[in-house]
């Protein structure tokens, strides 16, 4: 598979990075190696094989379902690149 | 006070023990040997202070007959993936440059809990994305080996920092990830043990995520025995991690004393590369007779999935990176760039804050996962990833560990590889495919290249057995004798 700059536009506009257009060709150039490289994998018979999530021959645990954690409101902001008020802040999202 | 940075984790606790110096000299020593090796840029943050007050604590706890065991007392360095509460932690990148966690990873709190003494945070590839410890945003670790020789050498990677630390003598031990290859490659490039665990051995809670199905804490170390030192002090049950194993852990030091005899070595036909350098093949071979010397049988065993470890991984982590690196967005935490709409200040903030390998693989990992193309690259994947665990488990039907070269090269020098990702990737060859398998593996430095540069060997073993790969690890250790030590930067 290679990609386009156009795939390439709509993928970073997925992942949100905005790239710039001299960006485009390089990043498609090398994606599309890599993509080339990883197909690979079609050579492989994969009929009737379950996926592998996780290698933890585990049941995922389960705990209570209660409150465990909290009231540390100045903690989880002191990170917070411009709070205000015991909030987070974004651009206006709604006019 | 020389003498004290060059003492292993197992000799420092006996001095303390004995009172032959203080856990305060030992960091003191230490301390010093970190200021004096600036120049290999292991640390991002230096933490003299919290060293010091720590050793102090140690050497109360000491006197008062309170001494909490192996560790206590003993300098280590911190790779900056590990979240430290009131210590900045960037995973190298700018997009986390200035992150002060309000709380500490369960690795570290069962280091700190075991009296470890941290002398700073190291450097490593941004997000642990690398094997050359290259694409860190605080610029790349200078590996202590060939260091003067006018040609400087990469430490690998992700945990570069880490791995040049232990091997200038800058700290007794350090923590490391290895995702796929991690821990292994560094400890081979710069000539000291590491140990990637199994799967779910370590707590992965408040390690700075990359690709959660492959991530795993180990132990970095200058001898096999303090590898298991060390890992009993970081290992255990979590509550907070899902997939961490509640399983008791044995006593993992005492397997190094173990004698070999008896063992099954498994030599896999399908790492014999072409192009392999011959010093390589000819260092695997030589462990060969050196296991048979020691009473082992060595077999040859088949993983017939090998050569599709790498493209296998490369979807794998990938993925799971751009589904964990979202939450850098620049509104709770870390680096905000500003922009007219919601989106625009994601884009920007994403776009200046992660360097170009973390923006590549993360625009991988989104495309493999996008609809329509998530059954051909990502599912696929999966699946081959199902065949190469597989493999193992029919292997470890025959033998008991698994022997192999670490990496398929010595340390190269800062700037060869970084106009081809792929060739980059290589590096890992030998030691992805026991991540994805989700199995213990220990890199162990076995000799010297023809250039004269740590070359590490690498025992894989089953699930959950990290006993019997430190076992065979020590054996290797035993027979090699490799004692060479880089010259020491900063000393005359």
């Amino acid at each position: 598979m290679s990609l386009t700059r156009d795939q390439v536009r709509a993928i970073a506009f997925l992942a949100r990075i905005r790239v710039r257009d001299d960006e485009l060709d390089p990043l498609a150039k090398d994606i599309s190696g890599i993509l080339h490289w990883v197909e690979q994998l079609n050579e492989v018979k994969t009929e009737g094989v379950e996926p592998m999530t996780s290698v933890a021959a585990l049941t995922l645990p389960m705990r209570a379902d209660v409150v465990n954690d909290g009231g540390i409101r100045d903690a989880v902001l002191r990170n917070a690149p411009e709070p205000m008020d015991g909030f987070y802040t974004v651009p206006k999202v709604m006019e | 006070m020389t003498g004290l940075t060059d003492l292993t984790i197992a000799e420092a606790a006996a001095g303390l023990a004995k009172r032959d110096f203080s856990a305060v000299e030992l960091a003191q020593a230490h301390i010093a040997a970190v200021a004096a090796a600036r120049a290999l840029n292991a640390f991002i943050v230096e933490t003299a202070e919290g060293a010091l007050v720590a050793a102090s604590e140690a050497d109360s706890r000491c006197l008062a007959g309170r001494a909490r065991g192996a560790l206590d007392g003993v300098p280590v360095a911190i790779k900056d993936l590990f979240c430290t509460e009131g210590v900045q932690t960037t995973a190298g990148s700018r997009i986390l440059k200035g992150f002060v966690p309000p709380y500490e990873s369960t690795v570290t709190a069962n280091l700190k809990r075991a009296g470890a003494v941290s002398v700073g945070k190291t450097n490593l590839d941004e997000f642990a994305m690398g094997s050359a410890n290259i694409t860190s945003a605080f610029g790349p670790v200078k590996n202590p080996w060939g260091l003067g020789s006018g040609r400087d050498l990469v430490p690998g990677g992700s945990s570069g920092g880490s791995a040049a630390a232990v091997a200038a003598g800058l700290c007794l031990g350090a923590t490391g990830t290895d995702t796929g290859g991690s821990i292994r490659q560094p400890a081979s490039f710069c000539g000291i043990v590491g140990l990637k665990p199994t799967y779910g051995r370590c707590s992965r809670w408040g390690i700075v995520a990359f690709a959660s199905s492959l991530d795993q804490a180990g132990p970095m170390t200058r001898t096999v025995q303090d590898a298991g030192l060390m890992l009993s002090a970081m290992a255990g049950h979590d509550p907070k991690d899902s997939t961490s194993a509640p399983m008791a852990c044995p006593d993992f030091a005492a397997a190094a004393a173990q004698p070999a005899r008896g063992l099954r070595i498994g030599i896999p036909k399908e790492y014999r590369l072409d192009g392999m350098p011959a010093e390589i093949d000819a260092l695997w071979r030589t462990a060969e007779t050196w296991f048979r010397d020691q009473g082992c049988e060595v077999v040859e065993v088949s993983l017939p999935h090998t050569q599709y470890a790498l493209p296998t991984y490369y979807i794998i982590a990938p993925a799971e990176a751009s589904s964990n690196l979202a939450r850098y967005d620049g509104v709770r935490y870390g680096l905000r760039v500003p922009g007219e709409t919601l989106d625009e200040m994601y884009r920007n903030t994403r776009a200046e804050g992660f360097g170009a390998e973390v923006r590549r693989r993360i625009l991988i990992g989104t495309y493999v996962l996008s609809a329509g193309y998530y059954d051909a690259y990502y599912l696929k994947a999966q699946q081959v990833r199902a065949l190469i665990a597989r493999d193992f488990t029919d292997a470890f039907g025959q033998v008991d560990v698994i022997l192999a070269p670490t990496a398929p090269s010595p340390a190269f020098a800062i700037g060869e590889k970084m106009d081809d990702p792929i060739a980059m990737y290589l590096n890992d060859v030998f030691t992805v495919p026991a991540s994805l398998a989700g199995l213990p593996a220990m890199s162990v430095p076995a000799g010297l290249s023809a250039g004269g540069l740590p070359l590490g060997l690498q025992v894989i073993g089953r699930a959950f057995d990290e006993e019997t790969v430190i076992r065979a690890g020590a054996a290797i250790e035993r027979a090699a004798a490799f004692d060479t030590r880089p010259s020491r930067v900063g000393r005359r």
